[in-house]
């Protein structure tokens, strides 16, 4: 198992208080409650896990895009991709995703990653997204034509990064007179392409129509599952049997030294995460045409689940993030692989209001408990046996 | 008044339904994000006076969005050619909210054919200071609530319009609303350059507590049409047409009837006869 530390680089001194009472940590949050100070220290922080993450032998280290909220300080990946292209000097720096749809102009993304390739020398992992519904108030974006901009903005990445410049690309919202970027990217014909998202069967389809690695978001290991069925039988439909590198599972793991003590340790972190930092207007997360009808009427229903208080033991108990003692979080991981059949995670080690020493030690714990007896682990039993199944079907 | 009468009008490909009741001059009626709502007991009021025609805007309706849509200015364009295929010479146009947008649009590009105007609460320009509610922001029965002043109207629209048989029709219709409407947020910059072009006699009708196009809209409208009126409803938010229908009713007519009277009269002493 490939097992990345994802970092998702949240404001981590908030003041709790405030955004509970506001509500959200996102679009409408103040930034008056933003402390430059602290915050150049959080990133320096973070940036510091990052380049342990490399020393102490995770695969590669992710960073990802989200805007104008207390969840996360990235607006702006490939800043933190290119502080970290020169330490990292070993594993994968991959940015999880950029959001094609949000920008004017494609061509820059071509090329901040282009140069994040070359800087690494071919380590660099392009992560492509449509951002959340969220993201089309705060950039201005029209979301009813956010899938076309980024099949349009995709194609024309893809290709100002494999055809010869320069040539004319003329799309519907994207338009050029001469496509030539210098530099190529140091890996041909391009990056490894990995595609994060919350399960769409439309995405699911067109993940395995390219190949590309597949990044399941926060989600129960058993819709993790059944989402990732749905992806080897979409590519045995496309006549290939999809390998376990193309299937990645985002989590959080903590250490304790035992499942309740870890539980105990994490707590108000992990729930300052999956509740205050995660909560979202639903009707700015579904903003008109981001999704399909079908897709808005079954949030909807969902709609009287929401806003109940995710405690530390729901988390664990869906299998949505892995706590415990050293034993029982290797346990659970393997138990997931073989359930799920990934052969990527995607870990966080810091999440919510987790200090820095306390993540530090946490990170330690994962390198030192979990990763050693994963690294060539495979997925074995049912995800296998799934597929064959698939493939008979 | 006799139901109206429900057709589909295709309109160079592009297929829409159409509404249709009464009988005299012709008047067209742009509706906005409601314009799939069904026909009301106040367009039977136009209809003893005009032959009322309400289309339902391309991309609505459970349409397909057309493949040429990006632009207010689009709709506008369809709308002219409607009124060409449907052969509406001397129409009356009145537009609401969004359909005022398209309505205030069409008619500075094309004004020949257009008898009077009448805007009635109208997106379609932007005024510094006067930012109104960010629907798209809210969940749908906020936003609907936030067109009324009167919250025993807006109980009995929100029982009404929001029913789960139209739930698809307006998750449909939001899409093609946001596509011309997102950004810029409910105006086009370039709309306030060329009000001036608009002959038609013009009145602008407006609720004195709309929240989502504040009344300095209507004020900004007036300003740069020239020779128009404007009319504030008293005690009335953005839906005029929902919440004080007989003041709408009352202004229309009272607009439609001075002009074709003047009409007439320039008529007779041109050519001597009524148009």
């Amino acid at each position: 198992m490939k097992i990345f530390n994802f970092h998702l680089m949240p404001y981590a001194d908030v003041d709790v208080e405030a955004m509970r009472a506001h509500g959200t940590a996102w679009i409408t949050f103040s930034n008056s409650h933003y402390d430059p100070v602290k915050g150049a220290e959080l990133y320096n922080q973070y940036l510091d896990q990052l380049e342990r993450a490399d020393e102490l032998g995770f695969y590669g280290v992710c960073v990802n895009e989200h805007h104008q909220t207390a969840y996360g300080l990235m607006p702006t990946p490939g800043v933190l991709a290119g502080a970290l292209a020169r330490s990292i000097k070993r594993g994968k720096v991959a940015v999880l995703g950029r959001a094609l749809p949000l920008v004017s102009n494609p061509l820059v993304i071509a090329e901040e990653f282009a140069m994040l390739d070359n800087l690494t020398r071919g380590r660099f992992i392009a992560g492509f997204v449509r951002g959340i519904g969220a993201e089309y108030h705060t950039m201005g974006v029209n979301p009813a034509e956010s899938l076309e901009r980024f099949n349009e903005a995709h194609d024309l990445i893809i290709q100002a990064w494999t055809r010869p410049g320069p040539f004319e690309f003329t799309g519907r919202h994207y338009n050029f007179k001469y496509v030539n970027p210098w530099p190529t990217p140091y890996r041909k014909p391009h990056p490894e392409i990995y595609i994060p998202s919350s399960g769409s069967l439309q995405t699911i389809k067109w993940v395995a129509e390219k190949r590309y690695t597949y990044c399941q978001t926060l989600s129960p290991i058993a819709g993790v599952a059944a989402t990732f069925d749905l992806f080897r039988q979409e590519a045995d439909r496309l006549g290939y049997e999809a390998t376990p590198d193309q299937l990645s599972w985002s989590n959080a793991i903590f250490i304790g030294e035992t499942d309740a003590k870890a539980i105990a340790a994490c707590r108000y972190h992990m729930e300052t995460y999956a509740n205050d930092f995660l909560t979202r207007d639903p009707a700015a997360m579904m903003p008109p045409g981001y999704t399909s009808v079908e897709s808005v009427k079954r949030m909807r229903a969902l709609r009287s689940h929401r806003g109940s208080f995710q405690r530390t033991e729901d988390l664990v108990d869906k299998g949505i993030v892995i706590v415990g003692s050293p034993n029982t979080v290797r346990e659970k991981l393997a138990a997931y692989q073989d359930l799920a059949g990934f052969g990527v995670s995607l870990t966080k080690t810091q999440f919510g209001t987790m200090p820095h020493a306390m993540a530090l030690e946490n990170q330690a714990a994962v390198a030192q408990e979990v990763l050693p007896y994963f690294r060539d682990r495979v997925p074995q039993g049912r995800s296998a046996a799934a597929a064959k199944q698939a493939a008979a079907e | 008044m006799a139901a109206p009468s429900i057709s589909e009008r295709d309109v160079r490909g592009t297929s829409i339904k159409l509404m249709r009741a009464g009988s005299g001059s012709p008047l067209l009626l742009l509706r906005g994000t409601d314009a799939s709502d069904v026909w009301l007991p106040w367009m039977d009021r136009l209809a003893e006076r005009h032959t009322v025609i309400v289309p339902e805007h391309p991309g609505f309706g459970g349409k397909p969005m057309p493949p040429w849509l990006d632009r207010v200015s689009d709709l506008a364009n369809f709308h002219l050619d409607l009124i060409d295929a449907l052969d509406l010479a001397r129409v009356h146009l009145v537009g609401t909210s969004l359909g005022g947008w398209i309505a205030a649009d069409l008619a500075h590009r094309s004004g020949a054919g257009i008898a009077t105007l009448t805007l009635v609460g109208a997106a379609g320009l932007r005024v510094l200071g006067h930012t109104g509610v960010d629907t798209f922001m809210q969940a749908e029965e906020t936003g609907l609530r936030a067109r009324f002043h009167d919250t025993a109207r807006a109980d009995a629209a929100v029982a009404r319009m929001l029913a789960p048989e139209s739930e698809d029709v307006r998750l449909q219709n939001a899409i093609t609303i946001a596509r011309v409407a997102w950004s810029p947020r409910l105006h086009d910059p370039h709309l306030a350059k060329w009000l001036h072009r608009i002959a038609a006699p013009t009145l602008i009708v407006w609720g004195e507590h709309d929240r989502l196009f504040p009344v300095a809209h209507g004020t900004a409208f007036h300003a740069a049409i020239p020779g128009s009126r404007l009319t504030v409803v008293r005690g009335c938010g953005h839906a005029v047409a929902l919440e004080n229908p007989d003041a709408l009713v009352a202004s229309i007519l009272d607009h439609t009837s001075i002009q074709e009277r003047t009409s007439v009269q320039e008529n007779t002493g041109k050519q001597g006869s009524p148009a």
